[in-house]
C-alpha cells in the first residue's frame, strides 16, 4: 500500500513520526478474517469467522483457551497468534503454580503488551502481526481487552477486528449498551448477529464460526457444533424477517454497512484503533 | 570435584540456627484470624533478646507469624513487603489475599530446601479476603496446609491439643483471646525458650491490630511444682 524509504526497519521512524513497519503489521489484523468479542458483567464471548481455503482443508484455529477463566481470539498472522497463546498460557500456569490463584485478566494483558512493544523497540525483530481479543475475568467480574501488535491495549465493551469487521462494529455500537446487564444466552446471540454482518448475504452456519465463552462461574469453553447450530436455528426463526424453512436471510442492514465500510477503508489511514 | 549438595560453596549453607523464636499459634474466630507469639529471640540456650517482634502485616489482607531463625524471619519479611509493594503498584482492583501469599511462602521454602540451604523458620500466615478467612503453616522443608487452629514448634505439643478440645466455630474475639492464653501459659511453664512477654495479632476484613506487648499471670504454687519428683523418685 505505502512505499517509501522509511519502511524498511521497525526502528526507523518517519519524519511525519510514524512507525511504518508497526502500520504494515496492523494492516496484517486487518487481512485476517474477523474476530469479535462483547462483554456483560459477568460473561465474555468470543467468536470468530472460520473459513478454510479450500473444501478438502479443515479450518484454522482462530480461538485459543489459555486458562479456565481467560481466552483469545486473533486475526491476522495464525502463526503468531499460537506462539503468543502459548506465551499467555505459560504466564497463567506459572502464576497459579505460584500463587494458587488465577492471574488476573487485567496483569495478563500488559505482559502481553509489554512482550508486543519489544518488537517495535530491536532491529533485529518484527512486530507480531496478529490482534488479540482477550476475554476473561478478574475480581471485578468480566473484561474484554485487545491487544494490537503495535504494543497498544485497550478494554472494550464490545469489539471487531479483522476484515469486514466495521459491519460487525456498526451492529455492535448500535447495541452495546444493552450488553452489561445482558444474559449468557443474550450475548451469544448478539455475538452470532454481529458475526453474521461480517459474512455479507453469506449464509451464517456452524461450520463457517466458531463461537466461546467464559464467565463467573463457567470455565472458558468452546462452544460444539451442534449447540452453535441450534442457536442459529433459533434466532433465525425467531429473527427479523426469513422464513422459518428457508434459512437464507440477506440481511438488508448487512449490505448497507458493508459499502459504508469499503468506502473507510481505502486511502492512506494510519492506526484503526 | 563439583559440590554436589547445594548450588553455592558450603560455607554458604545454612546449616543451623542462631538467633531463634519458639512457638506461634493461630485461631479462626468468628471475625477472622488470631495469632499469637512471645517476644523472645534465643541464641542457643540464652534467653538473649526479649523485644522480638515475631508477628507482622503482610499487605491489607495478611499476617504472618514466624519461629525459627530471627535472621531469614527478616530475609522472608524484606521479600514479602517487594511483593505486596509490586502488587500495589498495579493499582488495578487486584490484591493478592492470604491463600496468595501463603503459596508463594510455600514456593519460597520449598525451592530453598531443594538447594540444600533452607530458610530456617516455620510459618503461621492468616488472613480474611472477601469474607473468606484462611489460616495455614508453612515448614522449612515446605510442608504446608491450611486449617482452622495451627501452631509452630513446642506449640504443635503442648497447644494443639488444647485448641482441638476447646476450638469451636464463631468464637468472639474475647473466647478467642482466652484461649491463646491458656495456650500461652502453657508454653510459658513447659518450653524453656518462651518468655512471659507476648502479643496477639487480630486480622478482621476491617483491617490488621497487633497489641502492645503483655505479660501472662502466672502461678507456680502448684503442688506438683513443690515435688516435682514425687512421682518418680530419684530423676529431676
Amino acid at each position: 500500500m505505502f512505499r517509501n524509504q522509511y519502511d524498511t526497519d521497525v526502528t526507523t521512524w518517519s519524519p511525519a513520526g510514524r512507525l511504518f513497519q508497526v502500520e504494515y503489521a496492523m494492516e496484517a489484523v486487518k487481512q485476517g478474517s474477523a474476530a469479535i468479542g462483547l462483554r456483560s458483567k459477568t460473561h465474555v464471548v468470543l467468536a470468530c469467522v472460520n473459513k478454510s481455503t479450500s473444501e478438502l482443508s479443515s479450518h484454522q484455529k482462530k480461538i485459543f483457551k489459555v486458562d479456565d477463566h481467560i481466552g483469545v481470539a486473533i486475526a491476522g498472522l495464525t502463526a503468531d497468534g499460537r506462539v503468543l497463546s502459548r506465551y499467555l498460557r505459560n504466564e497463567c500456569i506459572n502464576y497459579s503454580y505460584t500463587y494458587e490463584s488465577p492471574l488476573p485478566i487485567g496483569r495478563l494483558v500488559v505482559q502481553l503488551a509489554d512482550k508486543a512493544q519489544v518488537c517495535t523497540q530491536r532491529s533485529w525483530k518484527r512486530p507480531y502481526g496478529v490482534g488479540l481479543l482477550v476475554g476473561g475475568l478478574d475480581e471485578s467480574g468480566a473484561h474484554l481487552y485487545y491487544n494490537c501488535p503495535s504494543g497498544n491495549y485497550f478494554e472494550y465493551e464490545a469489539f471487531a477486528i479483522g476484515s469486514r469487521s466495521q459491519a460487525a462494529k456498526t451492529y455492535l455500537e448500535r447495541k452495546f449498551e444493552t450488553f452489561k446487564d445482558s444474559s449468557r444466552d443474550n450475548l451469544i446471540k448478539d455475538a452470532l448477529f454481529a458475526l453474521r454482518e461480517t459474512l455479507q448475504g453469506e449464509k451464517l452456519t456452524s461450520s463457517v464460526c466458531t463461537i466461546a465463552v467464559v464467565g463467573v462461574g463457567e470455565a472458558f469453553q468452546i462452544l460444539n457444533q451442534e449447540t452453535v447450530q441450534g442457536l442459529i436455528n433459533e434466532f433465525e426463526i425467531v429473527g427479523e424477517e426469513p422464513p422459518p424453512a428457508d434459512e437464507a436471510a440477506p440481511p438488508e442492514q448487512g449490505s448497507g454497512a458493508e459499502s459504508g465500510s469499503s468506502a473507510a477503508e481505502q486511502g492512506a489511514a494510519p492506526m484503526d484503533i | 570435584m563439583i559440590n554436589l549438595i547445594g548450588s553455592e560453596s558450603d560455607s554458604q549453607r545454612t546449616l543451623y540456627p542462631y538467633v531463634t523464636g519458639t512457638s506461634v499459634v493461630g485461631i479462626k474466630y468468628k471475625d477472622g484470624i488470631l495469632l499469637a507469639a512471645d517476644m523472645g529471640g534465643s541464641y542457643g540456650s540464652t534467653l538473649r533478646y526479649k523485644t522480638v517482634e515475631r508477628l507482622k502485616k503482610v499487605g491489607k489482607h495478611s499476617i504472618i507469624g514466624a519461629s525459627g531463625e530471627i535472621s531469614d524471619f527478616q530475609e522472608i519479611m524484606r521479600n514479602l513487603d517487594e511483593l505486596i509493594l509490586y502488587d500495589n503498584m498495579w493499582d488495578d482492583g487486584n490484591s493478592l489475599g492470604p491463600k496468595e501469599v501463603h503459596n508463594y511462602l510455600t514456593r519460597m521454602m520449598y525451592n530453598r530446601r531443594n538447594k540444600f540451604n533452607p530458610l530456617w523458620n516455620s510459618l503461621v500466615l492468616g488472613g480474611v479476603k472477601n469474607g473468606q478467612k484462611y489460616l495455614g503453616t508453612v515448614s522449612m522443608i515446605g510442608v504446608h496446609y491450611e486449617d482452622n487452629h495451627v501452631a509452630t514448634g513446642f506449640g504443635n505439643h503442648l497447644a494443639r491439643p488444647l485448641l482441638r478440645n476447646e476450638w469451636h466455630a464463631d468464637m468472639t474475639f474475647e473466647e478467642g483471646v482466652k484461649l491463646l492464653e491458656k495456650c500461652m501459659r502453657v508454653l510459658l511453664y513447659r518450653d524453656r525458650s518462651a518468655v512471659n512477654k507476648l502479643q496477639i495479632a487480630k486480622i478482621t476484613e476491617e483491617g490488621v491490630t497487633i497489641t502492645q506487648p503483655y505479660a501472662l499471670k502466672t502461678f507456680w504454687n502448684f503442688s506438683a511444682f513443690l515435688n516435682p519428683t514425687a512421682g518418680a523418685e530419684g530423676s529431676w
